[in-house]
């Protein structure tokens, strides 16, 4: 595990994440996440190559719902939340790329 | 399409299906094609702040089935989220299942006895749909979107199949197979034009016995017939690449159906990084062995099983009838077939008339009962009716319904009984002495004559075997 | 003010009424919450209908639930329709959900008027309230000090008297923290004790809303009617809501309590005398006590601060300007998606986003992320250990009492450092309650924390107990 975070890094991250930095913003999250992930670095020492990761405290198995339908929501109030609706739609700008 | 010189293509599928539930994947809004948009929605499928999925065990069946029919291994499953943003995902992020599916490995028997083997069939839910505006209105040059979100949390399951196709016909075969079980375990209704079932395509080339090339995943393969274009162009582009000295590079390209060709659509380096783990909002899935069962017990033959079923009714089956076979499973008809020939009905007239005539009318499938279809053919075989009454009272059959016998004297069928067709016969034979002379000479092909008069007079609605009968009866 | 138990009582035999005792509750919300910033949106009239119904019911003989007409504040990341709900973030500002978190429709069909949504850290990522976009919540007890975080709106609410009870969510000790600065009980449940549905999620498999009050036994009626299996969450106990307000007075005579090394380790003196005062408080009642150490605790605020943030990445993502609450223009999706994300969300939440984005991100998902998932287990595993030993475990629930405005906001780990004693319930998907015992500087509140396994928030409840007769006297 490294600490080295980069400003690059953190430029791509906020790019995945859909945020844009400034200049000032870029230094002082690359500072700050930095540290953060350092203290993350007491994990890695553990040798834990045989522990099972937990991404659930339960152990709940096959929880599912019966195929009934059941109300939907009114387009009204649906499209009354929408930033830009059109036509029955949500509007948005333009897309520039096809879904991955 | 053969590729030049040594070169062979190397495919494989990716098929969507959409599943065939009452409602969506993980909330209870109808799955329902062709809704007016936004009406099927909730604060789930709207991916509204606050909301939780919650698994649809109909799904969870249906997934199960069409493992089981592809042979796979239905083993402990997990949910992931794969996160991108797009605006027809409304979480802007997908459930999919991602490192452990539901159904593992499994193999696909075409027709022509090759075995196409099955990586994988996952659950995931399906995205919502925009329509682009302004523009060409397609989505590059278009100034907005609109989006719809009525298709969004639809399940799917995808059917990943290994690398094992070689050609496009193969690919074709593939995917109509799989389009046949996927409609026979009820999965699906198959709809292509509907985007019920969609396909990408991995492909590749090499030379023979060399190792794998480069692919490049085709995307937007909405027809069988796109599915054998895009990859007969993708293959050939590839060759002629190679050839030119260049190299493929690993990317998605998007196929065109109006121009019949794959462009670029992303390449590997721009490729998104999901970040896929573990969805916390869902726990694990893992039927067990008597839910498996219950699935396996209630599961229907398969398109090949009543393929050969069929087949095996059939002497000796001409190419034309095999095809008939083909038709009439991959619509589901056997069953009038059968009941026909248990009923003593021509097989080969069955099946064609199912071929032909049902297959045209299916919209209207539900209106026919096996009954009615029987006795119209028996009144076909034993010469009540011409074949092209006969096609008629099956029409009307279609349409509206009815018994075939009321609905044949309606038509004015019933005139041509033995008597009038004898009278008509008798007052040709007296107009048409040199032929009918001729004729008892030995001129069988006269006869053809006669039953083109009989027609004439009465429009039609004649049986050529009872002419034929009429004149045997009098030479 | 009147417990939520004696506000019910008083309301069914007809010796007060709902409409009354919203009045008192409106008076004082009106009379402190300019200065102290407790309440983003005062539902008045809805409270007033939902009073008003209640009495109805009561003048027609109908039978009303064992909340009736009781006032109550809920944390504004928890959906009520109609009602504003912002998660403290201007990403939502102005949004009215369609549809209500079933605690809400529970606490209605109890009896209980919500009367308004109270403020919070963004999206309940922090231990102050400062990191409101509209402002921080003033702490009751000392108003230039925080109430702690993220719930510091419902905690502020109820040490405020405006409302006798609050619910809150707790991702990684988010009501027991400003319970103990505040002064009040506040309890973590189990994990998918509480129905989540309709919270809106910071980090789906840590988060559980719970109540804040006054009175051990005003928690366990709030707790048991939220509590129970939820069809609509995927990740809800199976079985019905247990009965806890029965046991409050169950005692501690014969359980096994430890305390633990770890979990005071780095907390001021005043508070870890407070926990060591309260641990012999629990032996005069009958407890068997021992002393533990799990080391594997002190690794919990690593593992923490990086899966609630990979979860909370994700959980964010939604937050995007196509079909609710803010959109900022951009001349393609993507610029939109970007500009109202910019816009929207404040420092804090980017800095988790971003942290939560890497984590999870090709390359150093193993080190990170997965690291992070085992070291859960490993943490899951230390607890059980240590409940094969003891009934319950004892320590503090925050290293100090409530703290000055602006003194930990400069550096995030700091801040996150409050969070140390109770994050590790959160990972282990267990129970805990902050019970308010003793005080420390400048004569605040001292909380002190009982932890418990999995569906033990009754024996919980009747430790505390213990704890609250000692301090009050009855």
């Amino acid at each position: 595990m490294t600490s080295l975070l980069r400003r690059e890094d953190v430029a791509h991250v906020a790019k995945l994440a859909r945020l844009s930095l400034s200049e000032e913003e870029l230094e002082l999250y690359t500072e700050q996440l930095g540290q953060i992930l350092e203290h993350a670095n007491d994990m890695s020492t553990l040798q834990l190559d045989d522990v099972a990761p937990t991404a659930h405290p339960f152990g709940l198995i096959n929880v599912v719902r019966d195929d009934i339908v059941r109300p939907s929501l009114s387009r009204d109030v649906v499209l009354a939340m929408a930033p830009d609706a059109e036509d029955g739609r949500f509007a948005v700008p333009r897309i520039m790329g096809e879904a991955p | 399409m053969t590729l030049p010189g040594s070169w062979e293509m190397v495919v494989g599928l990716e098929v969507h299906t959409e599943l065939k539930t009452a409602t969506k994947m993980f909330c209870g809004c109808a799955n329902h094609f062709g809704a007016e948009p936004n009406t099927n929605v909730c604060p789930v499928c709207l991916g509204l702040p606050g909301s939780l999925p919650v698994l649809n065990e109909r799904a969870v069946e249906l997934a199960m089935a069409i493992g089981i029919a592809l042979h796979s291994t239905i083993a402990p499953s997990t949910f992931h989220r794969k996160n991108y943003f797009y605006p027809d995902m409304p979480k802007d992020f997908q459930i999919s299942q991602y490192d452990l599916p539901i159904n593992s490995g499994g193999y696909l028997d075409l027709p022509d006895g090759s075995r196409v083997t099955i990586e994988r069939a996952h659950l995931e839910e399906d995205t919502g749909k925009s329509t682009h505006l302004g523009g060409s209105g397609r989505i590059h040059g278009a100034d907005r979107s609109l989006v719809d979100y009525n298709r969004s949390g639809v399940p799917l399951v995808e059917i990943v199949s290994g690398p094992d196709i070689r050609s496009s016909a193969q690919a074709r075969a593939y995917a109509s197979e799989l389009r046949g079980i996927l409609i026979a375990t009820g999965a699906s209704d198959g709809r292509m034009e509907e985007g019920s079932m969609r396909i990408d395509a991995n492909v590749s080339v090499r030379k023979a016995n060399e190792p794998f090339g480069t692919r490049c995943e085709i995307k937007n393969l909405n027809s069988l017939r796109s599915l054998h274009r895009a990859i007969d162009y993708e293959a050939l582009r590839q060759v002629e690449v190679i050839e030119d000295g260049g190299v493929i590079r690993q990317e998605t390209r998007h196929w065109d159906e109006n121009l019949g060709v794959t462009s670029t659509m992303r390449t590997k380096e721009e490729a998104e990084d999901y970040r896929y783990f573990r969805e916390p909002d869902l726990v694990d899935l893992a039927p067990e062995q008597a839910w498996q069962d219950r699935i396996r017990l209630a599961l229907p033959a398969m398109p090949a099983e009543r393929r050969t079923t069929l087949q095996a009714r059939l002497s000796a089956p001409t190419p034309a009838q095999l095809d008939a076979v083909e038709v009439v499973i991959d619509l589901n008809l056997e069953r009038f077939v059968n009941a026909a020939i248990d009923a003593t009905i021509d097989p080969v007239l069955a099946l064609a008339r199912a071929a032909n005539e049902l297959a045209g009318g299916l919209e209207g499938i539900e209106n026919l009962t096996i009954e009615a279809f029987c006795a119209t053919l028996h009144m076909e075989q034993s010469g009540q009716l011409s074949a092209t009454q006969a096609k008629t009272v099956l029409g009307e059959l279609l349409a509206h319904g009815g018994d075939p016998s009321a609905i044949a004297s309606a038509k004015g069928f019933e005139q041509l009984s033995s008597d009038s067709l004898g009278s008509t016969v008798e007052t040709l034979i007296a107009e048409n002495p040199d032929e009918w002379s001729r004729y008892r000479e030995g001129d069988e092909k006269l006869a053809q004559f006669f039953i083109g008069q009989v027609m004439k007079l009465t429009k039609g609605q004649a049986n050529g075997k009872a002419v034929i009968a009429e004149l045997q009866s009098r030479r | 003010m009147k417990s939520a138990q004696q506000i019910a009582l008083d309301v069914q035999s007809g010796a007060s009424s709902a409409l009354r005792e919203l009045d008192a509750s409106l008076a004082v919300i009106h009379a402190r919450n300019d200065e102290l910033n407790v309440f983003l949106y005062v539902d008045e009239e809805g409270a007033r209908a939902a009073a008003a119904e209640i009495d109805d019911k009561i003048a027609r003989g109908v039978s009303v639930g064992p909340l009736a007409g009781v006032p109550i504040a809920i944390k504004d990341n928890m959906c009520q329709v109609g009602i504003p709900t912002t998660c403290s973030s201007r990403i939502l500002e102005g949004w009215r959900p369609p549809y209500s978190a079933t605690v809400i429709t529970r606490l209605m069909a109890a009896g209980a008027v919500p009367v308004g949504k109270t403020n919070l850290d963004e999206f309940a990522m922090g231990s102050s309230t400062e990191n409101s976009a509209f402002g921080p919540t003033r702490n009751p007890l000392d108003p230039s000090r925080v109430p702690g975080g993220s719930s510091g709106g419902s905690a502020a609410a109820v040490a405020a008297d405006m409302t006798p009870v609050a619910l809150g969510s707790d991702t990684g000790g988010s009501i027991r923290q400003p319970a103990a600065l505040c002064g009040l009980i506040g309890v973590k449940p189990s994990y998918g004790l509480v129905s989540r549905y309709g919270l809106i999620a910071f980090a789906s498999s840590l988060d559980q809303i719970g109540p804040f009050s006054k009175t051990v036994m005003d928690s366990a009626i709030l707790l048991e009617t939220i509590a129970g299996h939820d069809p609509m969450d995927s990740t809800s106990l199976p079985e019905p809501a247990p009965s806890l307000s029965a046991h409050v007075e169950d005692g501690v005579v014969g359980k096994q309590i430890a305390l633990v090394r770890e979990l005071i380790d780095g907390a001021d003196p005043d508070v870890v005398a407070s926990v060591t005062r309260a641990v012999e408080v629990l032996k005069d009642a009958g407890a068997t006590i021992i002393e533990l150490s799990i080391p594997e605790l002190r690794l919990g605020l690593s593992a923490y601060y990086l899966i609630a943030p990979a979860e909370a990445s994700s959980n964010l993502a939604r937050y995007d300007g196509v079909r609710f609450g803010l959109r900022v223009d951009g001349e393609d999706v993507e610029a939109m998606n970007t500009a109202t994300r910019t816009a929207g969300f404040g420092a804090e939440v980017k800095r988790r986003i971003m942290l939560g984005t890497y984590a999870l991100s090709a390359g150093y998902f193993d080190a990170y992320y997965g690291q992070a998932l085992k070291v859960r287990t490993q943490m899951i595993d230390a607890f059980r250990r240590a409940y094969a030993q003891a009934d319950l475990l004892i320590g503090a629930t925050a290293p100090s009492v409530a703290f000055p405005f602006g003194s930990k906001t400069s550096n995030p780990m700091a801040m996150y450092l409050s969070d140390v004693f109770t994050i590790p319930t959160n990972l282990a998907g267990e129970a805990a309650i902050s019970v308010p015992f003793g005080t420390g500087e400048a004569g605040l509140p001292t909380g002190v924390q009982l932890l418990g396994p999995g569906r033990s928030e009754a024996q919980l409840f009747a430790a505390a107990r213990v704890l609250e007769r000692e301090e009050r006297g009855s």
